[in-house]
């Protein structure tokens, strides 16, 4: 079933300060249903750019964004908050948990607020999740007492929790050394093959790319790469 | 769901902080303290000095002034009704004190509903005899029971028992400072020599105190009957009566109405002591801008925390944004955080201020003037309690406004690409 989930329509930006450079010029590309897609490119080229775009939490931006159907340019800022809360897991480079909760309370943060099932549930559900990350024992732990590769794989469980139609990862193995990136990339490995998890992961890590199933290759704000 | 969560966030968030918290919440606590403090202090300061007045100031006094008449001839004549009249060398001519008719008075006065009670009263001047000296003074004739009832007679009489005045013929209470003056104690006799010329022995059967030195001096008290005889007057000679009303409020209006009515002159209560009335609003202000000052100093303590802290929690701020808590979420969760520090605190003041009123309630306090007042005088009144947390509410809310406004906006995408 190829279902396009995500969809770029002639997407440019532009940054003013201190001189106007285009950073993205009419970048058109779709993602799909499934799909395992890796964005690369070097430093520079606007791959961060672009996700955050696609990630609606930069609106400022020339052309569309479409996400399942919908057109998400223009919406207000609330809006685009819940769109992100339903749709979208984030894994940064950085972890940004929140030290004064324990491991268990930051990964159901998120679906405490989407609040669609009872607060029991949710812990059951997160429960669940870092179990598929092998990191149960780690539920009552306070959030700064984990190794870097656990509060990594505890910011994936985090974004798994509301069952997202897309994972996000800007460098998402950036800050990690190569034990623990390669334990994190079998991570994704796992959830786009057994639970046909759509991710899209922005990485410099050549590497990492050539193991996804479709590489975007990006140069100067233009796509020259679609993959397949 | 939604607020227990954001609360949840907000507390944690205190929590993890809880020294600074604390800090901020102690100004807050000693601002609501010093308030609930102040505010009862003056306003138990106020309500001792107008008891002093107003418990024992008839709210409408009515009594016949001395005055030229009114209606004079050319004031009936119907052509010069709307001119202007000269007439000189008016004298008064009525002298006599007397309210006329005055147990008629009484009996409407106390059918009436809106009256608690009235007690007649006969007062003149007299000297006191001591050797070669006179002393001018009042000798006021009493209704000993009603005046108990409706001005704490008993409160102010420090020597001796007022029931003695009935009992005892021809007896009198002195003010203390009199009572030095002429060297008389209680069961002596010293003699008065009135305006006519007359003398007249009185036995001394107690002093009284009422707080104010120049009452004290110049105004002995005695029985309706014994002045009258001073007086050679008949039963029913008063000179005033006093009313006292269900509602104080009332009393410049029941007052005109009475002066109409029973044509005579009638003083009200809020006429008389206007001064008394300010001084008291004066003294609440003072301590209202007090208290407000130091919780306006304590939001701004809150202020800087809020602001320290956002700058803190900046990558949660923005990670709670990328996970999907909208600008208004993140400001609710700072404004929780605000109020939690003026709740937490504000209680603490209202405790603290409480306790602190205890204190000064039971502080030794004693003065020569009001020998009733043993204590600091304090007044316990909820609706200062329910201003102090507001208070606190308001400010902290302030406080917290501007720095939740600015976490609301933060950019998660500025500081997460700035890592």
């Amino acid at each position: 079933m190829e279902q396009v989930i995500l969809e770029a329509k002639n997407i440019s930006k532009q940054y003013h300060d201190p001189v106007t450079t285009n950073v993205l010029h009419n970048v058109s590309f779709s993602v799909q249903q499934g799909e395992f897609a890796s964005i690369i490119g070097k430093s520079g080229c606007g791959k961060s750019t672009l996700l955050y775009i696609l990630s609606t939490m930069d609106t400022d931006y020339e052309g569309e964004l479409w996400i399942e159907g919908r057109k998400m340019t223009g919406r207000r800022e609330a809006e685009l908050a819940r769109i992100r809360n339903e749709k979208i897991g984030f894994v940064f480079q950085f972890h940004y948990l929140l030290n004064e909760f324990t491991v268990l309370k930051n990964v159901m943060l998120p679906a405490l607020k989407l609040a669609r099932y009872k607060e029991s549930v949710i812990a059951e559900r997160a429960m669940e999740k870092l179990d598929i990350l092998g990191i149960r024992q780690l539920a009552d732990k306070k959030a700064n007492l984990l190794s870097g590769g656990e509060k990594q794989r505890v910011a994936i469980a985090r974004a798994l929790i509301n069952d997202p139609m897309i994972i996000m990862g800007d460098e998402p193995t950036g800050n990690l050394d190569k034990k623990n990136s390669t334990i994190v990339f079998d991570i994704f490995r796992e959830l786009a093959e057994k639970f046909s998890q759509t991710l899209l992961i922005v990485t410099h890590d050549m590497e990492f790319a050539e193991k996804t199933n479709r590489i975007i290759e990006m140069d100067d704000g233009r796509v020259i790469v679609h993959g397949s | 769901m939604n607020f227990k969560l954001l609360t949840d966030i907000a507390r944690s968030l205190l929590l993890a902080r809880w020294r600074q918290t604390l800090v901020a919440a102690i100004g807050v606590t000693f601002g609501i303290t010093m308030f609930i403090t102040l505010l009862g202090f003056m306003n138990g300061l106020n309500g001792l000095l107008d008891g002093l007045v107003i418990k024992r100031t008839p709210h409408i006094r009515i009594y016949n002034e001395i005055r030229p008449n009114p209606s004079q001839p050319i004031t009936r004549v119907e052509e010069h009704k709307n001119s202007h009249h000269f007439v000189r060398s008016l004298k008064s001519t009525n002298s006599r004190e007397q309210i006329y008719n005055a147990s008629a008075i009484i009996r409407t006065v106390k059918q009436d509903k809106r009256v608690l009670d009235v007690a007649p009263k006969v007062s003149t001047q007299v000297f006191y005899n001591d050797g070669a000296i006179d002393i001018a003074a009042a000798i006021n004739g009493i209704d000993i029971a009603a005046e108990r009832k409706m001005f704490y007679l008993d409160e102010y009489v420090t020597a001796g028992k007022a029931e003695d005045l009935k009992n005892i013929p021809n007896s009198v209470i002195l003010g203390k400072p009199l009572a030095e003056k002429l060297t008389a104690d209680i069961g002596d006799v010293v003699q008065v020599t009135t305006v006519k010329g007359d003398r007249f022995p009185l036995k001394v059967v107690g002093f009284y105190q009422s707080g104010f030195s120049q009452f004290d001096k110049t105004i002995s008290i005695a029985a309706i009957p014994t002045v009258q005889k001073i007086l050679g007057k008949s039963a029913d000679y008063y000179t005033d009566l006093q009313i006292k009303l269900l509602d104080i409020d009332k009393a410049p209006a029941v007052a005109k109405e009475y002066a109409k009515k029973f044509q005579t002159s009638a003083e009200d209560i809020q006429t008389a002591n206007e001064d008394y009335e300010t001084g008291s609003g004066i003294r609440s202000m003072i301590s209202y801008v007090v208290g407000i000052t130091l919780l306006i100093v304590a939001g701004f303590g809150i202020f800087n925390i809020l602001n320290m802290m956002i700058y803190e929690k900046m990558d949660s701020i923005a990670i709670m944004k990328a996970t999907g808590f909208s600008g208004k979420d993140v400001k609710k969760i700072f404004i929780y955080i605000a109020l939690g520090i003026g709740i937490f605190g504000g209680l603490v003041g209202l405790l603290l201020g409480f306790g602190c009123c205890v204190l000064v309630d039971n502080l030794p306090f004693k003065t020569a003037a009001i020998p009733t007042v043993t204590t600091f005088p304090i007044e316990y009144n909820p609706l200062f309690y329910i201003i102090g947390i507001s208070f606190s509410l308001a400010t902290t809310y302030l406080a917290g406004l501007l720095p939740a406004r600015k976490a609301s906006r933060v950019d998660p995408v500025v500081i997460i690409r700035g890592k």
